[in-house]
């Protein structure tokens, strides 16, 4: 189990209550797909993707990252039982989606080069490790089911 | 590859960073060993807390040659030639280690100065740290 210190808990959760998960995830899903370009091989049904600009204006691209970033939200939630909280989507990441764990990572990447935009000066070092931690910990959780 | 819109993105990104490079650097360093404690294990012969005149110039050493790759940026094998050699021979940094500094530099530009990340500068640019990592480790075997 992963342990958190209280500051690290701080840290989270007082970034996450200044974050607005549908801007956010929108816009960590749009790069995700723009910096790492094999990662639409996902996304198939998603309609144009052709280039920076139509990614970043595609409804389902936002309503997807939204969706996605929902999902965090509720493993802040549960710190403490993330394994347990990603049971179910780690299963369906493996057998029904098929998406290679490196993409989790890649994307919690991501998510902190925004969330460091976001935030600028306040983004600390020290809440760049926790939400490193943070998102390496998620990675885990969603690849921990794969077989 | 690097296309001519990357190419042309870093240069951007490098002028308008301008002479604040050596801070970026310094401060990709600290971010690098709060973030990644394991990259620690490469500096057991320097203060590494806080405000540390020895990690602020190694952020500078670091800065410059990130900078020099910019400027060359048809020929980062060429410019980063005696800094690939040093890796290789002396300092055998693992791998794995440059996208942690790549990463974390990333962060720093973003937020410094979030308006010039945009996606597709940012596309350019962890393209172009990689392109670095790639040539620092190149003759590695």
């Amino acid at each position: 189990m992963v342990h958190w210190t209280a500051e690290e808990k701080q840290l989270i959760a007082s970034v996450w209550g200044k974050v607005s998960v549908e801007e956010c995830g929108a816009e960590a899903l749009a790069r995700l797909l723009i910096v790492y370009p094999w990662t639409q091989r996902f996304f198939d049904n998603f309609g144009n993707l052709s280039s920076p600009t139509a990614i970043i204006g595609n409804p389902k691209v936002r309503a997807h990252g939204k969706k996605v970033l929902t999902s965090f939200g509720e493993a802040i939630k549960n710190l403490d039982n993330l394994k347990g909280t990603y049971s179910k989507l780690s299963e369906l990441h493996c057998e029904k989606l098929h998406v290679d764990p490196e993409n989790f990572r890649l994307l919690g990447d991501i998510l902190v080069v925004v969330l460091a935009a976001h935030f600028g000066k306040d983004f600390s070092p020290a809440c760049q490790a926790t939400w490193q931690k943070l998102v390496g910990v998620v990675a885990h959780a969603l690849a921990h089911k794969y077989h | 590859v690097l296309s001519a819109s990357d190419k042309a993105n870093v240069k951007a990104v490098f002028a308008k960073i301008g002479g604040q490079a050596e801070e970026y650097g310094a401060e990709t360093l600290e971010r690098m060993f709060a973030t990644y404690p394991q990259t620690k294990t490469y500096f057991p012969h320097f203060d590494l807390g806080k405000g540390s005149a020895q990690v602020k110039g190694h952020g500078k050493k670091v800065a410059a040659a990130l900078v020099e790759a910019a400027n060359h940026v048809d020929d980062i094998a060429g410019a980063l030639s005696k800094l690939s050699d040093l890796h290789a021979q002396k300092l055998r940094v693992d791998p794995v280690n440059f996208k942690l500094l790549g990463q974390c530099f990333l962060v720093v530009v973003a937020s410094h100065n979030p308006a010039l990340l945009t996606p597709e500068v940012h596309a350019s640019l962890d393209k172009f740290l990689c392109a670095v990592g790639t040539v620092l480790t190149a003759k590695y075997r």
